[in-house]
């Protein structure tokens, strides 16, 4: 069955395992649950994307049905229930960024990377989209970058440069 | 003179400013020390008496709040809000990468007065550098014996506090969504009442208090409460952090007396606008916070003060515009940000907000019609108030704000079929992108 979690690689879900034992100490026992967010985290940093496999892996562990984990994998921009390209850049466009350039900075970016709507190069190799706030309004414009690593007070050159270099 | 107390970004800057040694060298933790040889009563008292009201938004009354908790109903839970999210607000994320300590002593301070053995910070998923900065102090402080068994080796006080990283939602910041959200699910907010303090986590009394809040309790136990009332004024004490962002030469963070005055803030502190050319508006307490003309700032700050002229300093994020901002596009923009966050549980706001944003930007494109203004207004006026959390009315109050305020912008915009602004809608770009922390340079 497509999406079924018992098909994802045997080493991989025991590293999930693994690294899902220790956060699951941080709540009540009864309230497993509670681990839902960190675990599907957990699971789309190993399995590349939170889809319906991830989503049933950690609905699974956590004691609780997939629907739920498929409810809160779709309800948070930071759950990607689609595979993504190898990079995400994501380019804020809230009212102090573009106060600061952020609005042609993003209509240039997806330009150079012939992405009139955004979306994933044909490559795969970069996602762009357009997110809300990301708290760096004193050190506008803000790009988070493969959702690690903020840059703050980008340039547009700064950030066609960073791009570039993105293997 | 009371200008110049710095409380919470007193040690920004410093050399390792983030770590147990620094904050031990600079007095660090005393106050914890303190606090666990009063009655934990006694604390609650000295909160009540700072006057110091939440900085999350609300401005609620923090020791009132406190008292909230029915006295026999365990176990209680201490929920930080660390998702900050509100457009313009960028100041707990620097107490956390600048001085996590503090906000790890109010929260130990807190969770003693409180009898509460259990908290989480609930931290935006956007913030994975501050996340584990907080990881790495609360890592520091239960290796030292302050956290974890025995709260600074009191023999019979535990006391646990992990981080909760969010994924990605401006409504996880309300509070009880934040809960739900803590609890594995959607955000979606509770109706309330029953507040978070009678059922809260997991069906338990629950205090939330924001960062800098929290941050704020320990120079209140070493000081008392009286001195930290005494930097304010009426019913609100204390300083507080603005975030100063758009149009103006020197954007950051300055931590001022509650009750500042946002013309000098602007202007003086921040320098005026970059471009030099007048201030044409500014959004005082972030974007939902309903927008100031540039001649009806010169008004005090401070919670009440500011709800008398028709706005609220809410999260202390203040946005500048200079003249050459288009109005309409702004107010777009965050229409925009509305409806992308709303979290579809309630129709008016799940319905209503993308209607806004779509006639919003129909009126920006010089596609609007006469009356289009107005309806923009009805339908402002018929979302906030009438869904189950404040983000309709953090939706409804700019829109309502915007159009009373510039209705000639808009009327411009229908009369002339187009933007007046053209490709500079959003202004000149700002030249210095140098920002101040602090009143420092970063």
């Amino acid at each position: 069955m497509p999406g079924d979690w018992k098909d994802l690689p045997k080493d991989l879900v025991a590293r999930f395992d693994a690294l899902l034992a220790p956060v699951l100490q941080r709540y009540p026992p009864d309230r497993k649950e509670a681990a839902m967010l960190p675990a599907l985290r957990l699971g789309q940093e190993l399995f590349g994307y939170a889809g319906p496999a991830v989503q049933g892996l950690c609905a699974d562990r956590l004691g609780t049905s997939a629907a739920r984990a498929e409810e809160v994998a779709s309800f948070y921009v930071m759950f990607h229930t689609h595979p993504n390209g190898r990079h995400l850049v994501e380019v804020c466009t809230n009212v102090s960024c573009c106060l600061a350039g952020a609005d042609r900075m993003f209509r240039d970016l997806r330009k150079r990377l012939g992405l009139a709507e955004g979306g994933t190069t044909a490559d795969g190799r970069i996602t762009v989209r357009e997110v809300e706030c990301l708290g760096s309004c004193g050190t506008a414009p803000a790009v988070l970058l493969d959702e690690k690593e903020m840059i703050e007070r980008v340039t547009p050159e700064k950030l066609a440069k960073i791009v570039e270099g993105l293997p | 003179m009371s200008d110049d107390v710095k409380i919470l970004t007193a040690r920004w800057g410093k050399k390792d400013s983030h770590t147990l040694a620094s904050y031990r060298a600079d007095g660090g933790y005393a106050a914890l020390e303190k606090a666990l040889s009063m009655a934990p009563a006694a604390i609650v008292d000295e909160v009540k008496a700072s006057n110091l009201r939440g900085r999350g938004g609300a401005g609620f009354a923090t020791g009132m709040k406190w008292t909230f908790l029915p006295k026999d109903v365990r176990p209680r839970y201490l929920c930080v809000n660390a998702d900050e999210s509100e457009p313009g607000t960028f100041k707990d994320r620097y107490i956390i990468e600048n001085d996590p300590h503090m906000l790890i002593e109010g929260i130990a301070i807190t969770c003693f007065a409180l009898d509460i053995h259990l908290a989480y910070v609930y931290i935006r998923g956007e913030f994975p550098r501050q996340a584990a900065v907080l990881e790495a102090a609360l890592a520091e402080a239960r290796a030292a014996g302050i956290i974890g068994k025995r709260l600074y080796g009191k023999a019979d006080f535990d006391l646990e506090v992990h981080v909760h990283r969010g994924a990605g939602a401006y409504i996880c910041g309300e509070e009880s969504a934040l809960m739900e959200s803590l609890e594995g699910k959607k955000g979606y907010p509770r109706l309330k009442p029953p507040f978070p303090a009678v059922v809260g986590l997991w069906g338990k009394p629950t205090i939330i208090n924001n960062v800098e809040t929290l941050a704020n309790v320990p120079w209140i136990v070493k000081n008392g409460g009286a001195a930290f009332a005494a930097l304010g004024t009426g019913k609100s004490g204390g300083t507080r952090l603005f975030g100063v962002s758009g149009n103006v030469k020197r954007p950051g963070i300055y931590e001022k007396p509650v009750h500042y005055n946002l013309k000098r803030l602007i202007l003086e502190d921040c320098g005026g606008t970059a471009s030099g050319r007048p201030i044409q508006a500014v959004i005082p307490g972030g974007s939902s916070s309903p927008v100031l003309r540039g001649d009806e700032i010169d008004v005090s700050l401070e919670f009440d003060a500011i709800k008398a002229a028709g706005t609220m300093s809410g999260s202390g994020g203040v946005i500048v515009m200079d003249d050459s901002v288009c109005m309409v596009r702004v107010l777009s923009r965050v229409a925009k940000f509305y409806a992308e966050e709303s979290c579809g549980q309630c129709t008016p706001c799940r319905e209503g907000t993308p209607w806004m944003e779509a006639l919003c930007e129909k009126i920006e494109s010089g596609h609007g019609v006469p009356g289009d203004a107005d309806k923009l207004l009805d339908m402002a006026n018929h979302i906030g108030g009438f869904t189950i959390c404040a983000l309709g009315d953090a939706a409804s109050m700019p829109v309502q704000s915007f159009v009373k305020k510039f209705k000639a912008d808009f009327e411009r915009h229908i009369a002339e079929h187009r933007c007046p602004h053209g490709d500079a809608a959003w202004g000149v770009s700002q030249d210095s992108r140098d920002a101040v922390i602090g009143g420092m340079r970063s």
